[in-house]
């Protein structure tokens, strides 16, 4: 019992920063944009965060230097996507490339530093994750403006004829998806693993963007999907004894795109979960 | 339409080539001041840094192999995915894709019992079927259970990624390589030839430029061609035309994978002459390949100088570590700044601007009263 028990507690600190991700991700995909730049966003969190907390001593500050550069880069792919109206895969994978450049720049001199004061693994970003999960469905499903934002997402046209800026509620929900990817960055480095190393998101937040699709853009499903890739993090951390520790890291990756792979095709046609205007620059004017 | 004092900009959607080259350019001159601020905060001048990367790029004639040899991987992997991306299939992955070609060669090359002269051109065959393979799943996966590939090709990398460093710690540990996680060398006769002198590995790079060559022809000389550029930029009416998604997307994924395979091989067989961890058999020119394909905007024969000028930001990166002691993450920097700014000029690009000055208005005509504007000559 006791092994589950920890097992479980392993699978929602791993989850945390996966839950984080995907809950703004899931906000800027309801507005209808596609941010792939998590990972990118979530790599200066980190770094930024760990430099603060080093700097001042304070990880919560280290904490909301993370939400900002986080918030900064997302609304970086604001203006390109949203007031350019530029392909929104090409930016955010540009945002990716250069977030995990910059931090793994600045961070050169920080390699493998432990940090000097940290947060308890299981902290209040866990917690806080959980209820951020409730609150940003009932924003979504129960709130005038949830509802005007998933308009946008769904049919920007009728949205816009309602007096709803897109352009405005898009770069509000793009920018509110990176503050949270900087967060679940930011656990990772002051929290989970409290230290600065290159490229040490590894790849989570692709996973994180898998689970925004998996759980149906539905925030309470996403931290089923968080839990069980926690789950799965945590099993190839502990199976290698057994199996070689490169195969076992493979698990994760394969997991979610067996994830993936199931889901859609069990969807099959009844894809009316995706938000219908998702990845679509808004014209006004036209159709 | 808008007007910007003497100046008339409207909507254009087909640019003309020399827009396109002049757009990139102001891109690129975008992409290198942003890059110069990131410079600026690492604490090193921006100046300095401009004028180390001009010493060691193109005021010095030595450089000039290294560009090149940094060039042919970028340049198959972009071609590649210039057909990816105009079939409109998200192929994210070339940077697994060119480890699979290198894991290829590698097991063609230490454990086949082929004689030497057969060597090389089975390891170019074994890279790009198995590349092609790696790119061939997720197309399937796509294909057949409507899994996004910009997902699936990306993930894969990381399982690639993690299947090099299985086999050169595990099974393929060279027991001549001192404990290192290296394959043993290849023998001799499966090392590419280069260029005397330098590490251009010929044959690869002559690939490479017939690749384009062949990809041009392919797009806009053959039905295929057609059939990708009709999938890519109107999936409706490529269905109402009878197109198959699955061939267009298949030989997009088929294409663009065994390209970058073939670049794998050519790290492998050209530079290494082993497998080694995937960080050093690769540096990302499976992510870089992204930005050659998006410079080249769409065209095969355009991923030549696009591949070149990523070559340069590679060397360049090459030099800044060694004068600077930057990282040589700071192409990442250069790399994602480019595509952001490509990306961001759509609208610029996507716009004729012409001088149109305001005539000044006529002096009402005397005893002009009664006209109506209507009447006025246009």
């Amino acid at each position: 019992m006791d092994a589950v028990l920890a097992t479980f507690l392993r699978a929602l600190a791993f989850g945390t920063p996966l839950l984080w991700a995907a809950l703004g991700e899931i906000v800027a995909e309801r507005s209808g944009v596609v941010n792939l730049g998590v990972e990118g966003m979530m790599l200066l969190g980190a770094f930024f965060a760990f430099a603060t907390a080093q700097l001042t001593g304070s990880p919560f500050l280290g904490l909301g230097a993370a939400g900002l550069a986080g918030t900064l880069a997302a609304l970086v792919h604001a203006l390109v996507c949203v007031r350019l109206r530029a392909n929104q895969y090409v930016s955010g994978l540009a945002l990716g490339m250069v977030g995990a450049g910059i931090a793994g720049l600045l961070g050169r001199g920080w390699e493998g530093t432990p940090l000097g004061k940290a947060l308890p693994e299981l902290s209040g970003i866990t917690l806080s994750g959980l209820v951020l999960s409730g609150l940003v469905w009932g924003f979504l499903y129960h709130t005038r403006w949830g509802i005007a934002l998933r308009s946008v997402g769904e049919s920007p046209a009728a949205a816009d004829a309602q007096g709803v800026s897109v352009p405005l509620v898009r770069s509000l929900a793009v920018g509110f998806g990176g503050f949270t990817a900087g967060i679940a960055g930011g656990f990772l480095s002051v929290a989970y693993r409290p230290s600065w190393t290159e490229g040490m998101t590894a790849g989570m937040g692709w996973i994180a963007i898998a689970i925004t699709v998996f759980s149906g853009w539905d925030p309470l499903r996403a931290v089923a999907g968080s839990l069980l890739f926690g789950t799965l993090f945590h099993l190839s951390f502990r199976l290698q004894g057994v199996v070689a520790p490169e195969l076992l890291k493979m698990a994760p990756y394969l997991g979610t795109i067996l994830a993936l792979t199931l889901t859609t095709a069990r969807r099959g046609s009844r894809i009316q979960e995706v938000p219908e205007a998702l990845g679509v620059p808004y014209v006004r004017g036209e159709r | 339409m808008r007007r910007i004092g003497p100046l008339l900009l409207l909507p254009d959607p087909n640019p003309s080539g020399w827009w396109a080259v002049c757009v990139s350019l102001l891109a690129l001159v975008g992409a290198c001041t942003a890059a110069g601020g990131v410079f600026w905060a690492y604490g090193v001048s921006p100046l300095v840094a401009y004028r180390v990367i001009a010493e060691g790029t193109f005021l010095d004639s030595r450089a000039l192999p290294e560009v090149v040899r940094r060039t042919i991987p970028l340049l198959l992997v972009g071609t590649g995915l210039v057909l990816a991306f105009r079939a409109q299939f998200w192929n994210i992955g070339a940077e697994g894709q060119l480890l699979s070609g290198a894991v290829a060669a590698t097991g063609v090359a230490l454990f086949s019992p082929l004689p030497s002269g057969l060597l090389v051109p089975a390891m170019l065959a074994a890279g790009f079927v198995l590349g092609a393979l790696w790119a061939a799943l997720p197309a399937f996966l796509r294909l057949r259970w409507g899994a996004h590939e910009v997902l699936t090709t990306l993930l894969l990398n990381y399982v690639a990624a993690y299947g090099v460093e299985w086999l050169v710690h595990g099974p393929w540990k060279g027991p001549s390589m001192m404990g290192f996680a290296y394959t043993d060398l290849f023998p001799e006769a499966a090392w590419l030839p280069v260029l005397a002198g330098t590490r251009v590995h010929w044959p690869t790079l002559t690939l490479g430029i017939g690749f384009a060559v062949f990809g041009s022809v392919l797009l806009y000389r053959t039905v295929l061609g057609f059939e990708i550029r009709m999938q890519g930029e109107n999936p409706e009416a490529a269905r109402y035309a009878g197109i198959s998604p699955a061939k267009t997307v298949l030989a997009a994924a088929l294409l663009s994978g065994g390209a970058a395979g073939l670049a794998g091989v050519g790290e492998a067989a050209g530079i290494h002459h082993r497998l080694l961890s995937p960080g050093q058999v690769s540096m990302g020119y499976g992510y870089a390949g992204i930005v050659v394909a998006w410079l080249a905007r769409g065209n095969p024969l355009g991923a030549i100088p696009s591949a070149l000028l990523l070559g340069v930001v590679f060397t360049s990166g090459d030099v800044m570590q060694v004068a600077l002691r930057m990282p040589f993450r700071v192409t990442d920097v250069f790399n994602g700044l480019i595509l952001l700014f490509l990306v961001g000029s759509t609208p610029l690009l996507q716009t004729r601007i012409r001088w149109a000055p305001v005539r000044s208005k006529p002096a009402p005509a005397p005893g002009g009263e009664g006209w109506t504007p209507s009447s006025r000559p246009s």
